[in-house]
């Protein structure tokens, strides 16, 4: 600090602690809403101190059958297996092609740069229809592939790569010529090891951007067993002709926003990496 | 892709340990009911299920009407429909029109030798789903009409007869402004489906004109009529009365909102569904519900509400084996037992006249006062060209521009007349477009 | 486009490498996209059995259409509201972190996890609290005498999404802006502070001009999210409504063709977004090649 000024530091403290409540506001009434019984949050004022019901919430929400909705533990294995296959693959393809267009000089190497690129320009809401004939044609309906696999080309991951290899002293790879490595060898015992850090700062943004999918998995699947957990949240909440039961829904998506939350509270370091990495 | 894809499902269904038969021939259905409807529906196809072993009917929940609609039609175009699809009624425009896609419920019972009677359905439910010529194009499952639900305690609160529910809608006002002033309730009322039932059921039950050519019945060419001087008259009522707090909007579609204004007692009358009769009854805890028919102003004779929910739709495509299940299903389903249960759990009305007696004579009208209103007020008199129903193509999002122009009423932006106007003029440009798009 | 100074031989290898990006890229994105241009000029019935070919109709009626002309108002509206609120308040809170030493990790962890929370759920929560019968905040606004209906009043919905899009956004911009501030040499502000400069001054004349290249970048990542990655947050919440006053571009591009069924018309928003975000990314990108410079 230049200097000490005590009515600074506590403007500091007050604006952040007013951040903060803001922030955190919407999942406290969640929370709240979460720990309470069906009757005290349809009439009137909602409850602002916790109450005695999450854990019954909870064990409803896990066990009870609900109409168009699968199980919830079988949505939430779902939506594990689509963030995981969504964060191998993304990083498995990226990785690989960013070497070809680093480390190889090729015809075409433009094209496929820009071809790569492009994928940045084209989100999935704009050309959904066509996508979901694609995929149907492929036979790819109602299956991992189908929610994956579409989802897996990534012009952000491959241009970390790239950005990261290009820092990469050209020292390394002569030397390696020298010593006879060819290609594969380099890139699993030098690239690879280097890229560590790279790839779980990757892996934790990844995992994020697979868990939250939701109007994709919406279209492809008509199949109950591979429903994911945002559909179903979403679904629970919009019931025709009766009160959505708002205890038993937030309970769900207090659980349904765990998982990344926690990832990003425990893995602090490697999401600011990954986050700030993958956008520049 | 495919391999992969079907080792996939069958470790999965392992898993779930789900018995699939596999010498049954499989049916799917994709339909729209979640909730309780939902849980009932299951509960009819696994009677059929186990009631005979060489077909195995799937439900599948699609989500909302337009979801399980559009689901359909984009698995269609890939080659991935299911057998049977349930489409709402403002979705018959644009089922009718795709001879290519559709298999005509008719044509499909007569090709399968499937034992089929037209007159013995309601033929104020299935005129609404038949050709010009009389044939029947889909299979009715889920019909209703709005009616009116009120509630007793408020109407006893407020020093009026809880046995006499609003006859017009000048008295629906006089009854609201009492119930509001003795503070018995803060609303007097509220409705789900503006389009539905303050619009096209206001106009069917005034005997007005929604469209030109028998409200499409007639044509693709049709156009709309809906901004007469009753129905604008109507629509500036309601803005009015949202203004005085007589009326409260329940927001776009179904209303969202509307039902739980009711169930907490903010609003005291609430125009729905008669389906929603098995919700009100569950969710309006702590008070006695009523039932009425819809109300009319008094200048005007009450003529016949007309239906909506939905119909069974067959897509092409699919083999003859899966064909004869659908038929086989669907006898199934118009069996009176299936409906007259189906009916009575739900609120929606028989599509059969069997079932209605049935239940007429299990005396199920007598021991449930009010589940007979709906069947009352749709056939209180004979069906004339405005209101034997509604025939108009993109109808979908026709209800949309219905719903904003509402809402552009109520927010000050425009008076009930030009809203009106702006709807008719907005419609028809989407007729048009449905006409060319299907010439 | 670099590479490195010395490459590997070139045989087959490389193709192998980038083939299953590519194969993807090709088969789910240039593809449908080829498709939505292709059907933006026919005129198709829902079901694709009947297709005729309209020319630019799609596009003549939309830029005459005052729908849609309101809905690139509201949407430049929308995104430069929600641009605003999240970079501003972010600034505010990253500059407050910034100057604290001990425990600022800890409100950064505080202020960071929403960026977690995915746009759907986002909605829902902030659905919840507005409800107009069981919501909280109506209920609290009503004290002050604000009557709060966003189903109804097409402003309160505006900011409704403002708020819900915005609220997603803070903890994104705050990370970028922590670490720009970080990255302002400390000598810089400490001489500033020996001219006698105040620390309001400091930040203006000093910090934030350093601070622009982080501005700017964040505005083009921030109008791109408005645009596109607040679906969720609308679907849950207003649907559009009412009387579309929040149907922004990319709401109406899925309600008309997805639920609506025009196609044709849905195709040729989808190519005008598609230009734009053209335009937006090479914006983006000549600035990214710009940074990776330094």
């Amino acid at each position: 600090m230049v200097e000490n000024r005590p009515w600074l530091t506590f403007l500091t403290h007050f604006v952040l602690i007013l951040g903060v409540i803001i922030v955190v506001f919407p999942v406290y009434i969640a929370v709240i809403a979460a720990t309470h019984g069906p009757t005290a949050l349809s009439s009137g004022m909602m409850p602002m101190l916790p109450g005695a019901e999450l854990w019954n919430n909870v064990v409803q929400v896990w066990t009870e059958d609900r109409r168009g909705v699968a199980p919830f533990w079988l949505m939430a294995w779902n939506s594990l297996w689509m963030a995981i296959i969504i964060t191998v693959g993304k990083i498995a393809i990226s990785i690989i092609s960013a070497y070809a267009i680093v480390y190889f000089r090729f015809p075409g190497r433009v094209l496929a740069f820009w071809l790569i690129f492009i994928t940045l320009m084209l989100p999935v809401e704009v050309r959904i229809i066509p996508t979901f004939a694609v995929v149907a044609n492929l036979g790819m309906l109602n299956s991992y592939v189908g929610l994956t696999l579409p989802l897996i080309a990534s012009a952000t991951a491959t241009f970390l790569f790239r950005q990261f290899f290009m820092t990469i002293p050209d020292e390394l790879m002569e030397a390696a010529r020298v010593d006879g490595a060819g290609p594969i060898k380099f890139f699993r015992d030098i690239l690879l090891p280097l890229s560590r850090t790279n790839i779980a700062a990757l892996c934790v943004i990844l995992f994020i951007y697979g868990w939250m999918q939701y109007l994709w998995p919406m279209l492809v699947t008509t199949d109950p067993k591979y429903y994911t957990l945002m559909m179903g949240v979403k679904r629970m909440a919009a019931v025709a002709d009766a009160d959505p039961q708002w205890n038993i829904i937030m309970a769900a998506v207090v659980m349904a926003m765990l998982p990344p939350v926690l990832i990003v509270i425990f893995m602090q370091r490697l999401f600011v990496k990954g986050l700030v990495e993958t956008e520049k | 892709m495919k391999t992969l894809n079907r080792v996939g499902l069958a470790a999965l269904s392992l898993m779930l340990s789900t018995s699939v038969a596999f010498a049954a021939t499989e049916v799917t259905w994709w339909h729209a009911m979640g909730g309780e409807l939902g849980t009932k529906l299951e509960e009819i196809v696994a009677g059929y299920n186990a009631s005979q072993s060489d077909y195995v009917v799937t439900p599948v929940y699609k989500g909302s009407y337009a979801e399980t609609m559009t689901a359909a039609i984009a698995a269609f175009r890939a080659g991935e429909q299911p057998d049977i699809v349930q489409v709402f009624e403002v979705g018959t425009g644009t089922m009718m029109a795709a001879k290519g896609a559709i298999y005509p419920v008719y044509q499909l019972m007569a090709d399968m030798g499937a034992e089929f009677d037209p007159s013995a359905y309601l033929p104020t439910v299935v005129g609404y789903y038949t050709d010009t010529e009389g044939n029947m194009l889909s299979m009715p499952f889920n019909s209703s009409t709005p009616i009116m639900y009120y509630n007793k305690d408020v109407f006893e609160a407020a020093g009026l007869d809880p046995e006499m529910p609003p006859k017009t809608w000048e008295e629906l006002e006089a009854f609201s402004r009492q119930i509001m002033e003795s503070g018995a309730a803060n609303c007097g009322f509220t409705t789900g489906w503006i389009s539905w039932a303050q619009l096209e059921n206001f106009s069917a039950w005034h005997n007005q004109p929604i469209g030109t050519l028998e409200n499409g019945f007639g044509g693709l060419g049709s156009e709309f009529t809906v901004n007469g001087p009753l129905q604008a008259k109507h629509w500036a009522n309601l803005k009015t009365w949202q203004d005085e707090g007589v009326f409260q909007y329940g927001g776009p579609g179904g209303g969202a909102d509307a039902p739980a204004k009711f169930y907490t007692g903010e609003c005291a009358i609430y125009m729905n569904s008669s389906a929603s009769r098995a919700g009100v009854l569950a969710n309006a805890e702590g008070f006695e519900v009523g039932f009425g028919m819809l109300p009319h102003y008094e200048e005007v004779e009450p003529q016949n509400s007309i239906i909506g929910g939905a119909t069974l739709w067959v897509l092409q495509g699919a083999d003859e084996a899966e064909y004869k299940g659908v038929a086989d299903f669907f006898t199934y389903l118009s069996s009176a037992e299936v409906q007259a249960d189906w009916h009575q759990f739900s609120g929606y009305l028989p599509i059969t006249q069997a079932a209605y007696e049935l239940g007429q004579s299990q005396g199920y009208y007598e021991a449930n006062p009010g589940s007979d209103v709906a069947i009352k007020q749709m056939t209180l008199n004979a069906p004339t060209e405005n209101s034997k129903g509604l025939r108009f193509g993109n109808y979908v999002q026709i209800r949309d521009v219905i719903d904003q122009e509402f809402q552009a009423l109520l927010s000050g932006d425009k008076s009930a007349q030009q809203a009106l106007d702006d709807l008719v003029a907005r419609g028809n440009q989407m007729l048009r477009d449905f006409e060319a798009a299907n010439q | 486009m670099d590479t490195k100074r010395t490459v590997f031989p070139s045989q087959g290898l490389p193709y192998l490498l980038v083939a299953p990006q590519l194969i993807i890229t090709l088969i789910f994105f240039i593809w449908p996209a080829g498709q939505a241009v292709k059907s933006s000029f026919e005129r198709e019935d829902p079901f694709g059995l009947s297709t005729s070919f309209v020319g630019l109709m799609h596009y003549g009626r939309l830029f005459q259409d005052p729908a849609y002309l309101a809905s690139m108002g509201r949407t430049a509206l929308f995104a430069l509201a929600v641009t605003v609120i999240s970079m501003g308040l972010a600034l505010v809170l990253a500059t407050a972190v910034n100057r604290l030493i001990r425990s600022g990790t800890a409100y950064s962890t505080l202020l960071l996890w929403p960026y977690a929370v995915s746009p759907v759920v986002a909605g829902i929560l902030w659905w919840f609290i507005f409800n107009s019968t069981t919501g909280i905040l109506p209920y609290v606004l009503e004290f002050f005498g604000v009557d709060w209906n966003h189903q109804l009043n097409g402003g309160q919905a505006m900011i409704l999404i403002i708020i819900a899009a915005s609220w997603k956004q803070i903890s994104y911009n705050f990370l970028f802006f922590l670490a720009g501030l970080q990255s302002v040499p400390q000598s810089l502000n400490e001489a500033a502070a020996i001219d006698g400069a105040g620390p309001f001054k400091r930040f203006w004349t000093i910090v934030f001009p350093l601070l622009s290249p982080t501005t700017f970048f964040l505005m083009i990542v921030n109008l791109n999210y408005t645009m596109f990655d607040t679906f969720g947050v609308i679907d849950a919440t207003t649907a559009g409504g009412p009387n579309q006053a929040t149907n922004t571009l990319v709401y109406k591009v899925y309600s008309d063709g997805y639920i609506g069924l025009n196609l044709g018309s849905s195709s040729a928003q989808s190519v005008i977004l598609m230009l734009f975000v053209i335009v937006l990314t090479v914006i983006q990108f000549r600035y990214v090649e710009r940074r990776v410079q330094y």
